[in-house]
Order: structure tokens, then sequence, then C-alpha cells
């Protein structure tokens, strides 16, 4: 098979998986297990970290899922109470989160939980693709510049995964305000010497790049993780032109100087907790 | 301020907001500032041509002007890019907004944009990270800092030079989370359903000052701001003597107080 036919099945695949992802709920997996990239029964998918043992296609996974697999045992969910209101009044969305909340079991887009990695105390928050694509509204912006604040006041170190569509349609002008909000919260977090790790995973576009998931001082990626700012289509369309292979992925980033390290998820916990204690210490002395 | 909201439907406004005629960020220099200079490049990559910087005095005082380029005819408007910045841009204008500081020169910036380029290269450039790092830098640089909204105002693109500690917005701009034609796109697949999208979004100037966002709304004339520029550009530079010698007569802490503020309790 050529190449380029492996690539353009490989999007369609994706696509498809991320249909399949908004229609389950949170946690689980689809029934039909198999690797949405080369086609191969799963198997052990809790021994390979949700991802496919023989191509190592990363699946996507809940951010509930992701916080047990970071932290080294049990760890405090903050701000739980937060969720969406329907700022512009705009029609039927409270309705569509309601629907949500009850598929995807959380109640927004995001969780947010101290606890320890390699039993260094660090706050983490996740965005979840399951809800409304990760997508970043009101509620969203609040829970990330909350779980910045926190880490702030306890001096504490601060992971983000984000995976997110970009900005929340529904609440329209407000869902943008929220990259002014999570930015500024992470530059008064950085002038006080807080470390922040960047941790991106697929996919992770729109709003959400444009603003916190940029500011790393250290930004990791996924393999295979699309991250960009417009999304491939709309470029497609204003281009007018067929996109080149590999674009927008983590190992195009690389390439171009945007992320530090491709990490995969046998590696995460290792290399946070690395990361973790090469920064331990007193910021600033 | 009667006649425009009653008269205009949304749809209307966002034609208003994007037509050829309209001021663009040279008229409002000319008119408005006095030895502009204009700085070029970002000093990395390139010197992006939808996005103006310089140094000008506003009555006696120096400043530093910084916004998107538009154009009125075509080929003008390809040089331009239609007003959309590519990263080199949004790095010129972080380099002109990092002199502002150096100079203790407030900044004052003139948005009209659909929205930050979508483009192949845009991206290899780091057009998210570009972005990022002009919100970044805003919500805390030691100036004053009034961004106008003279046409469109559409996404990160334009938020990326409006963090500041005044919204102004003209009459008969508009500021959305994107352009009406790429939410219909987004949410129902359907570009064509924009103008159902111009009536949803909640983005005419009016609707931003009540939201909180924009703090003060420029009137323009009868007929929108092509009709009698001289009007427009006379109310615009009354607002802006009134509010940078407000902000001007603020204790530096505490206008970065007040602009995290600002930002922090938009939203939920």
């Amino acid at each position: 098979m050529q190449e380029s036919n492996v690539f353009i099945q490989r999007q369609r695949r994706i696509a498809e998986l991320s249909e399949k992802a908004k229609s389950y709920a949170g946690g689980a997996l689809p029934k039909e297990d198999e690797c949405p990239n080369c086609g191969i029964a799963l198997k052990d998918l809790e021994d390979e970290m949700h991802s496919c043992h023989k191509c190592g296609f990363h699946l996507p996974i809940s951010a509930s899922k992701r916080l047990e697999m970071v932290f080294d045992g049990s760890y405090e969910q903050l701000f739980e109470k937060i969720s969406a209101v329907n700022p512009i009044s705009f029609p039927g969305y409270e309705q569509k989160l309601e629907s949500v909340k009850s598929k995807a079991g959380i109640n927004e887009a995001c969780l947010a939980a101290v606890g320890y990695i390699g039993a260094i105390k660090a706050v983490c928050a996740v965005l979840d693709s399951g809800f409304l694509m990760g997508s970043m509204g009101t509620a969203v912006g609040e829970k990330i510049t909350l779980s910045v604040e926190y880490a702030e006041r306890h001096m504490l170190p601060l992971i983000i995964f984000s995976a997110s569509g970009g900005a929340r349609m529904q609440e329209g002008i407000f869902s943008l305000m929220q990259m002014a909000k999570t930015a500024s919260a992470i530059k008064q977090f950085s002038d006080k010497g807080g470390f922040y790790i960047s941790y991106l995973t697929h996919p992770t576009t729109g709003g959400v790049t444009a603003s916190f998931a940029s500011l790393g001082d250290i930004i990791l990626a996924e393999p295979g993780a699309l991250i960009g700012f417009a999304g491939p289509r709309v470029i497609e369309q204003t281009i007018k032109a067929a996109l080149p292979e590999g674009f927008q992925r983590s190992e195009f980033l690389l390439e171009h100087g945007f992320i530090d390290a491709i990490i995969d998820r046998k590696s995460m916990k290792a290399t946070l907790a690395q990361l973790l204690s090469l920064h331990q210490g007193r910021p600033g002395l | 301020m009667e006649k425009n909201l009653t008269k205009h439907s949304p749809v209307e406004r966002v034609a208003l907001a994007r037509e050829a005629q309209r001021p663009k960020i040279r008229d409002y220099i000319s008119a408005l500032f006095e030895d502009f200079f204009e700085t070029h490049g970002d000093r990395l990559y390139g010197d992006d041509k939808s996005m103006l910087c310089g140094i000008a005095r506003f009555g006696n005082i120096p400043v530093t002007v910084a916004g998107n380029i538009k154009a009125a005819t075509l080929a003008e408007s390809i040089e331009c890019n239609f007003g959309m910045a590519n990263p080199e841009g949004y790095r010129k204008f972080q380099r002109a907004a990092l002199q502002a500081e150096k100079f203790k020169r407030p900044i004052i910036t003139f948005i009209d944009t659909p929205g930050a380029y979508p483009g192949v290269e845009a991206e290899m450039r780091g057009q998210g990270e570009a972005i990022a790092r002009c919100i970044f830098m805003l919500s805390s640089l030691r100036v004053p800092i009034i961004a106008v909204f003279t046409g469109e105002g559409g996404s990160g693109g334009a938020l990326a030079i409006a963090v500041s500690d005044r919204i102004l917005m003209m009459e008969n701009a508009i500021f959305s989370i994107l352009s009406p034609e790429g939410f219909a796109s987004i949410l129902w697949k359907d570009s064509k359903r924009r103008d159902e999208a111009c009536e949803l979004m909640k983005l005419i100037s009016e609707d931003l000052e009540h939201f909180g966002i924009a703090d003060r709304i420029v009137e323009e004339p009868e007929g929108g701001a092509p009709s009698d520029p001289k009007f427009v550009f006379g109310k615009l530079k009354l607002a802006l003597e009134e509010e940078l010698s407000a902000l001007m007569s603020l204790n530096i802490d505490e206008l970065i107080k007040q602009r995290r503020k600002k930002y922090r309790f938009i939203g939920v």
C-alpha cells in the first residue's frame, strides 16, 4: 500500500475514533476493541496504558483515567462544583450540557486534582475530549485558573494535560475571554517562580493552543497528537490545497521547535517525576 | 445612540463593521497622532504587512501605536493579507509592546481583523504560541494599554492585541469568538448559516458593553463611520484623551491589579 494511502486511512480512522469518542461515556473503550491506526485487536490495555501493543497508537482516554495514571495513589479532586452557565443565552445549550453531563459522567470538560507524582506534591488539571470536544468555556477557564492559583498559593508545581477542540462556541465571547483569564493566571504564577508543565494530547487546537497550552516552562506531547491553532479543515479550505503529511502532529511541532519532547504514555509518569524533581527547591535562590 | 440600536439588525451591523470604506488604522493615525514613526520586523523572521507598529505623539504624550492593517481595494487587501496576521506579526507586536514598557509609553492598539491567518506556514512558525505569548505579556505589561475596535475583531487573532486596561469599541465594530461564517461552520458544519450566527453570537458593541467586556462605545454618525470620518475621529480623540488621562493618573501597580481583575472575573 502506498505511504499516502496509509496516511489518509489513518486520518479517516482518527476521525472515526473521535466520532466514537464523542458517543461513549468517559473511561471505557468502545466495545469493538481494535486499534484505530493498525486495525489489530487490542489487548492488555491497562498494561499498555491504553495504547496499541503493536503500533503504539495512543487511544483517547478520559480525564479521570489520566489522573489515575499520573498520581502515585489517591488524589484529591478540586473545584468539582464548577459547571457551565449559558452566558449568551444560546438556544438549547442547557439541554445539550445536561445530556453531555449524564453521558460523560462529569460536569465539565476539565478535572483538577492535587496529589503526589513520584512522591512530589503537584497540581494537575486535565481536559476531557469526551465532553463537548474538551472545548473551553467559562467553567473550563475557571477551573484552569483556579488550579493555577491553587498551585501558586501552595507553591506547588502545575501540570496541565490539554485535549481540546478550542474555545466553546455556545458561550461566545465569554469563551474567548477565558484565553486572557488563563494566560494572565499563568503569567502571575510564572512571575512568582512557579513551575508549569504543559502536556499536549490529541487533539489540542484553537483557543487552548493559543493560551495556556503554549505557555508551559516545559511542553511535552503524546506521540501523533494533532496540535495547532487553526484546524486542518479550516486551513485546507483557506489554502485550497491538501495538507502535507504529518502536518500539525506532535512530531511536526518538535521539528519546528514548539515542544520540548514527545513522551509516550509508558514514560509519562517517570518523565513527570524526573522534571518535578529537577525543579524542587525554592525559586529564586 | 438609540438610532442604530433600533434601526439595524446584527446582520446589518456586521456588514457595517466590514464596510470597505470604513476608516483604517492609518486614517486614525494621521487624524489623531503626530510624529508617527513606523517600526518594522520581528527581528526573528520577517515583517508582517498585516500588522502595523510604531511610535507617535498623542497630544504631548509619546505613545506606542499598533494594530491590524486592512485595505479598501483588492490589490491592497492582498498586500496586507486581508488583515490576518501571521506569527511574525504577533511577534513584531510583542517587540513593540516590550519597547513601550521599557520607555514607559502607553500603548494604543487598533483592532480590525477577521482573525489570525490559518495557513500552513503560520502553523509551522507557531501561530498558537505567538498569540498566547502576546496575551501572556499584555496581562502584566507595566504601561497603560487601550484597545480600540474599529471594525471586526475576530477570535484569538484579535484578542492577542486587545488585552488592555480599557476596551473601546466604535459603535459599529464587532468583537466575537470567531467570524460568523466560522462559527456557523464549526457549530452547524454550514457556513451559509452565517446570518443566523450573527443573530445569536451577541457580537455588536452594545452586547459587549452590556457584558462588561467593552468599557466604552464611541459614537458613529447615522449611516456609519464612512459617512462622516471627521465626526468619528473627533469622538475617538475625546474618548482616548479621557481614558488615557484616567489611566495615567493611576499608580502602575494599581493599574496592573485592576487589569488582572477585569480578566479574572469574566465568566463563571
